[in-house]
C-alpha cells in the first residue's frame, strides 16, 4: 500500500502496512468448493462459539453451498434493552476463517518427527481404528488416569463439542481430571477463601448495577477489549456510563480502549503491584477512621481484635499488619506500615494520588469495584486478588445497590443444555497448568508440593499422583503448546515420544498444537453445524439463545465430533451407552425441548430456524452480588468455615504451615502484597531483563482463535507496546522489528511506541501462533517468554509476570 | 432527476472504542483484500511522561479513535483531480463513486484526497473506495459499517436529517483529519472529550500499521 495522505504527513514514522505474525498471506488461494449453477441466496443463522465469553449470532448468507457474507442485524428498533446482539470484527470475519487455507481437510497420521508438521492423509476408518486402539492400549498398559484432556475452549458447542469426548472416555473408565483454568484459577481460590465460593469472583454484580453507583473503580477491568462483542459488557458499560455519568477511575498498566474518553482518571500502575496500592488505601482508611467498623464487626473475620478466630491474637489481624503495630488500641504506625509513600515507590502512582483515591472511594455513596482477571494471572495471583477484595470489604460496600464485591461482572443467562458427560470414575486431578509436569514426572507429583487432588493421603498428609500422562486428547484447543507457558520447554517435552506416547488432536486448522498430533481429525466449523447455544458466560446484561443451522456442507472430509464419537464408541464397545439409542436429531430435539421448558417464551424450533435468536435483557433483573448475605448473614451464611467473609483465612493458615513451597512463594492467612520472582521488585533478574512484560487480550483474536484471519492481523497489529521513554533508551521507533527475550526464549515482533503504557512496562497481545524457525519464534507467541512455574496455592498460570529485554533486530 | 439529497455519515467519537467491526464488515461485504480498507479507524493520542526520583511517574496521556471512510464531499477534490471522469459525484444521492470502466488507475484521486478514501486495487489496476453501500440503501438498509457497529457509533443518512438528529455534532475539523474547508466533507462528528482540533501538535496517529 502506497497511499500517501495528509493524515500521514505529520508523522516522521515509517508506515508499515504489511501483516506480521501471520501464517497465511493474502496471496494464498482461497479454498472454494466447486460451484454448481446459481440457485439464489440462502440465509442461515449461526453463531460465533469462541471463548471470549459471548456467543454472538451471525447471519450467514450462502449461494450454492458457498458462504458469501456474514451479517448480524435482527431487530428493527435496536433500542437499548431491545438491541441487536452484534458480532465483533471476529464474528464478522468468519467467512475467511471457514475458508482459511490451513483448514484441516482429511484425517491425517503423523509421518515425520512429532511436531514437525509432517502428516499423510488416511481414511476415516483407518484413523478411527488407530485412535480406538491407542486409547484402549493406553488404558490397558497405564490405566485411565494416564489419559488427559488438555485445556480447550476454541469451540463452545452445546451438542457436538468436547462434551462428546468426555462422555466417551467416562464410559471407558475415565481420565485424569484437571481443575482450574488459564483465565480464572487464582480468582476461584481468592473468592473461595474470602467469600466461601468461587461465584463472587467471576459472578459479581451486573454491569447494570453501575447505574446505581457514583464511582466505578476499574482495576484492570477492560470490557472494550475483552468483552467487546455482541450485546456485551462493552456496550452495557458505555450506555450506563453515558446515561448516568458516574465517575470512572481506571487502574491499569495500559491506557486501554475502555478508557479513551470514558474514563475520568487513569492511574498507570506496574503489573503485579496492585496489592501494594490496595494496602495503602487500607492504611488511609484505617488511619482516618473511614473503614466501616460496624460492617467489619458483623460480617467479617480477621480485621481486628474483635473478630479474630479463637486462639489467634491481634498481632495476626489485618489492622495490625497494615499499621505494622501489634498493640491493640495503639494506632501509631510502625516502620513497615503500608503507607501511601511506601506504595507509591512500588506502584509508580504518586502518594498524593493514592491519598486522593482513598478519600474518593471512602466518600462515594456506592462505589462499584471490580478486580479484573489480569491480577490473578500473576506470580502472586491469589494474594493480588484477595488484596483487591479488601477494598469493598473495608468500606462495607458490598451487597448493596450500586456496589460489587470486587468480582467480574455476572452475565445474564438463558438455559441451553449440553451433551451430558456422565461422571468420571477417576477421582485424581491435577491443576490444568501442570500437565507438562505430569508428562515429565507425574509419578512424583504430590498434594503438598503440586496441589494434586483426589489421592489417598499418607501419614504426612501428603499423597502422590503416582502416574505419568501417557496420552493426550486435545479438542478445539491450542493449550497443548501455544497457550501454555514456556513453549520451547513444552516443545522439547512433546517431541519425546517415550514420554507422552499418543496425542490426538481434533480441530479445524493446522494450529501450532495440531502440529504435535499423532492423529489429526478434521472437525466441522461452527458455520457448518447445527446446535442450540446460549449467550455463554460473560455476555453482559443480555441473555440469548441462538438456533444454529447451516446452508453449507462440511468442508472436504470434516465431520462433527458427535458422529466421530459414535464411531469410536462402536469400536470401543460402548455405542449403545453413548447414544442411549438416540439419533442425532433426537438429541437435538430433546435439548430444544429442555430449553423451551426453562424458557417457555422460546418460540417453536421451526420459527427459531428463521428468527435465529431469542434474546432477553436482564431476564432475572439486575444482580447485586452477596445481597442475601448482606441482608441477613445468619440466614444466608457464606461457604467459609466461619460463614463470614474471611479476611483472615484459617484454611490458608493451615496450608501455609503444611504445604511445600518453592523459595519465594508465599501462602498467607491474610491477603498481602507479595514481591515476587520476575516482579517489579526482582532487582536481581532486572539487571539482565529490565522490562516488565504483560500479556493482554487483543481485539484481533480471542486467545489464539482467529489468528489465521489476515483481515484481523491487519486491523489489529501484533506489536509490543513500549513507552516513549523506554523506546528512546533503546533507539526504537514504531514499526522497528525487535527481539523480545529472556532465558526462556526469543520472539520477533514489531514495536509500537505509544504513550498509552506505563514506563518500564511492555505489553503484547497474547495468542499469536508460534512459528519456529531456529532459535527465534517469528510468530510472536508471547508464551515463548512465559514460565511454567506455578502460583503458590492453585498451581495456576502466572503468565503476566515476566521480565524481558527488547532489542532492535 | 436531481432531488438534491446529499447522504453522509455521523461518527460519535465519544462512543467509538476502536473495535474495527466497521472495517471488517465493510471488507466482508465487498471482499476487500488486505491492504484495501474502505473504512479505517484512526487512533490518535499523545501525552507526556515524567519520571520522578522516587519511583513514581506522572502523565497526561489521552487517546481517541476516529472511524473514517469516504466523506462523499460536497467539493470532492478526487473528482476534480480525476482526468477521465471515472471519479464522479452522483446527482441522486451525492455519493462519490468510481466508474471502473473509465478508471485508468493513475491514482490522481488518491493523491488529492486528504482522507485516504480512494485506494488502488493493484491487481485490477482500478481505483476503489467506499460507495455508501448504495445497493443496500436501495433495499432500505443502512451501510454495513453502520449496522455492524457494536457501539452504535456510526450513522448514515441525508445530511439535513443527520444534522437535526445530532444537534451537538460538529464538522470534522478534528485531528488527525484536515480542516473541513478543504473538501466540505459530508461527515458530522460528535467529539470525544479528548478530541483535538485539526492541526493539533500534541498528539499523533498511533496506528499507521492498521490504516
Amino acid at each position: 500500500m502506497e497511499r500517501r495522505s495528509f493524515l500521514k504527513m505529520s508523522a516522521a514514522l515509517s508506515c508499515v502496512a504489511t501483516v506480521s505474525g501471520c501464517n497465511s498471506s493474502s496471496k494464498d488461494v482461497e479454498v472454494v468448493p466447486p460451484t454448481p449453477p446459481v440457485a439464489g441466496e440462502k440465509l442461515n443463522w449461526s453463531a460465533c462459539l469462541v471463548n471470549c465469553g459471548s456467543n454472538c449470532p451471525v447471519q450467514v448468507f450462502s449461494t450454492d453451498g458457498v458462504i458469501t457474507r456474514v451479517e448480524s442485524q435482527f431487530t428493527t428498533t435496536d433500542k437499548y434493552g431491545d438491541h441487536d446482539v452484534r458480532a465483533c470484527p471476529r464474528g464478522r470475519s468468519l467467512r475467511k476463517r471457514v475458508y482459511a487455507p490451513d483448514r484441516l481437510k482429511y484425517p491425517m497420521k503423523r509421518v515425520g518427527p512429532r511436531g514437525s508438521g509432517q502428516f499423510e492423509r488416511i481414511s476415516w476408518d483407518e484413523a478411527l481404528d488407530l485412535v480406538a486402539e491407542k486409547l484402549q492400549d493406553t488404558i490397558y498398559q497405564y490405566g485411565n488416569e494416564s489419559i488427559h484432556f488438555t485445556y480447550n475452549s476454541g469451540a463452545r458447542y452445546h451438542f457436538s463439542g468436547k462434551q462428546c469426548l468426555y462422555r466417551l472416555m467416562n464410559l471407558k473408565g475415565g481420565y485424569l481430571n484437571a481443575y482450574g483454568d488459564y483465565s480464572w484459577s487464582q480468582i476461584y481460590e481468592a473468592a473461595g477463601q474470602t467469600y466461601g465460593s468461587a461465584g463472587p469472583g467471576w459472578q459479581g454484580s451486573s454491569v447494570s448495577e453501575m447505574q446505581n453507583s457514583d464511582l466505578v473503580l476499574m482495576v484492570g477491568y477492560n470490557p472494550s477489549e475483552i468483552r467487546m462483542s455482541g450485546s456485551g459488557e462493552a456496550y452495557d458499560f458505555l450506555v450506563q456510563k453515558q446515561k448516568h455519568n458516574f465517575k470512572t477511575i481506571l487502574i491499569d498498566p495500559r491506557y486501554t480502549d475502555s478508557a479513551v474518553g470514558k474514563e475520568d482518571q487513569w492511574l498507570a500502575i506496574r503489573p503485579g503491584t496492585d496489592a501494594a496500592l490496595f494496602e495503602a488505601l487500607a492504611y488511609e482508611w484505617i488511619t482516618t477512621n473511614t473503614v466501616n467498623q460496624a460492617f467489619l464487626d458483623k460480617y467479617c473475620v480477621g480485621y481486628d481484635e474483635k473478630t479474630m478466630p479463637a486462639g489467634i491474637g491481634y498481632e495476626e489481624s489485618y489492622k495490625a499488619y497494615i499499621l505494622d503495630n501489634a498493640t491493640v488500641g495503639d494506632s501509631i504506625p510502625g516502620v513497615n506500615a503500608k503507607t501511601p509513600e511506601w506504595a507509591a515507590a512500588i506502584t509508580g502512582i504518586e502518594a498524593h494520588l493514592i491519598v486522593e483515591l482513598a478519600r474518593e472511594l471512602a466518600a462515594a455513596r456506592a462505589p462499584f469495584i471490580q478486580i479484573a482477571a489480569s491480577l490473578n494471572r500473576q506470580a502472586a495471583g491469589e494474594n493480588n486478588t484477595r488484596a483487591g477484595y479488601m477494598l469493598p470489604i473495608l468500606l462495607g460496600q458490598l451487597g448493596l445497590p450500586g456496589t460489587n464485591c470486587g468480582g467480574l461482572c455476572k452475565g445474564s443467562s438463558l438455559h441451553a443444555p449440553s451433551m451430558p458427560t456422565g461422571s468420571n470414575p477417576v477421582k485424581k486431578a491435577i491443576s490444568f497448568f501442570t500437565f507438562t509436569q505430569a508428562i515429565e514426572d507425574g509419578k512424583n507429583m504430590t498434594v503438598l508440593s503440586d496441589g494434586v487432588q483426589g489421592v489417598d493421603l499418607d501419614d504426612e498428609g501428603d499423597g502422590k499422583l503416582g502416574t505419568d500422562i501417557k496420552a493426550i486428547i486435545n479438542y478445539g484447543g491450542n493449550a497443548l503448546i501455544n497457550q501454555h507457558s514456556d513453549v520451547r520447554k513444552t516443545e522439547k517435552l512433546l517431541q519425546d515420544e517415550a514420554k507422552c506416547e499418543f496425542i490426538l488432536v481434533v480441530d479445524n486448522w493446522m494450529t501450532p498444537s495440531a502440529k504435535f498430533a499423532d492423529i489429526l481429525l478434521p472437525d466441522v466449523s461452527w458455520l457448518e453445524s447445527e446446535d442450540l447455544v446460549n449467550q455463554s458466560y460473560a455476555a453482559g446484561d443480555t441473555a440469548s439463545l441462538v438456533q444454529m443451522s447451516t446452508g453449507v456442507d462440511p468442508m472436504f472430509e470434516s465431520r462433527p465430533i458427535y458422529e466421530v464419537c459414535v464411531d469410536l464408541a462402536r469400536r470401543m464397545g460402548v455405542e449403545s451407552e453413548f447414544t442411549e439409542g438416540k439419533s442425532r436429531k433426537e438429541w437435538l430435539d430433546q435439548f430444544y425441548a429442555e430449553s423451551k421448558a426453562a424458557t417457555p417464551e422460546l418460540p417453536a424450533k421451526e420459527q427459531m430456524l428463521t428468527q435465529g435468536i431469542y434474546r432477553k435483557y436482564l431476564p432475572n433483573g439486575g444482580y447485586i452480588v452477596l445481597e442475601d448475605f448482606r441482608t441477613d448473614p445468619d440466614a444466608n451464611p457464606l461457604g467459609t468455615p466461619s460463614g463470614k467473609i474471611e479476611i483472615y483465612s484459617s484454611r490458608l493458615a493451615e496450608k501455609a504451615r503444611t504445604w511445600k513451597l518453592k523459595e519465594g512463594d508465599v501462602i498467607s492467612a491474610l491477603p498481602k502484597y507479595v514481591p515476587t520472582w520476575e516482579g517489579y521488585e526482582d532487582t536481581e533478574t532486572k539487571k539482565k531483563y529490565p522490562l516488565q512484560l504483560t500479556g493482554y487480550h487483543t481485539k484481533g483474536r480471542a486467545h489464539s482463535s482467529f489468528h489465521n484471519v489476515p483481515w484481523l492481523r491487519e486491523a489489529v497489529q501484533d506489536a509490543v507496546w513500549m513507552n516513549p521513554l523506554d523506546a528512546n533508551k533503546r533507539g526504537l521507533s514504531t514499526g522497528d522489528k525487535v527481539h523480545i527475550f529472556n532465558d526462556r526464549g526469543t520472539i520477533e515482533v514489531e514495536v509500537k511506541v505509544t504513550p498509552r503504557i506505563m514506563v518500564g512496562v511492555t505489553a503484547l497481545g497474547q495468542g499469536a501462533w508460534f512459528l519456529p524457525g531456529g532459535a527465534v519464534d517469528k510468530g510472536g507467541c508471547l508464551n515463548v517468554l512465559t514460565t511454567q512455574r506455578t502460583t503458590p496455592i492453585t498451581k495456576g498460570n502466572p503468565q503476566h509476570t515476566n521480565l524481558v529485554e527488547i532489542r532492535k533486530v | 432527476m436531481s432531488n438534491n439529497i446529499q447522504y453522509g455519515f455521523h461518527v460519535d467519537a465519544s462512543k467509538c472504542t476502536g473495535c474495527k467491526t466497521c472495517q471488517i464488515s465493510c471488507k466482508d461485504r465487498k471482499d476487500l483484500p488486505v491492504g484495501i480498507n474502505w473504512r479505517r479507524v484512526y487512533e490518535y493520542g499523545g501525552g507526556q511522561w515524567t519520571e520522578h526520583g522516587d519511583g513514581t511517574v506522572s502523565q497526561n496521556v489521552f487517546a481517541y479513535y476516529l472511524s473514517i471512510a469516504c466523506n462523499h464531499c460536497s467539493e470532492p477534490v478526487c473528482v476534480k483531480a480525476c482526468p477521465t471522469g471515472a471519479m464522479h459525484k452522483r446527482r441522486e444521492d451525492g455519493l462519490v463513486h468510481v466508474a471502473a470502466d473509465l478508471c485508468i488507475g493513475c491514482e490522481s484521486c488518491a493523491r488529492a484526497c486528504p482522507y485516504d478514501a480512494p485506494q488502488i486495487d493493484k491487481d485490477r489496476k482500478v481505483m476503489t473506495k467506499c460507495d455508501g453501500c448504495f445497493e443496500r440503501l436501495a433495499e432500505g438498509k443502512q451501510p454495513s459499517c453502520v449496522e455492524s457497529c457494536p457501539m452504535r457509533a456510526i450513522d448514515f443518512g441525508p445530511m439535513d436529517e443527520l444534522k437535526a438528529k445530532y444537534p451537538g455534532a460538529i464538522s470534522p475539523a478534528v485531528a488527525p483529519l484536515p480542516q473541513s474547508s478543504v473538501t466540505t466533507p459530508n461527515l458530522l462528528i460528535t467529539p470525544n472529550r479528548h478530541s483535538r482540533p485539526s492541526g493539533a501538535t500534541d498528539g499523533e496517529v498511533l496506528n499507521y500499521a492498521e490504516v
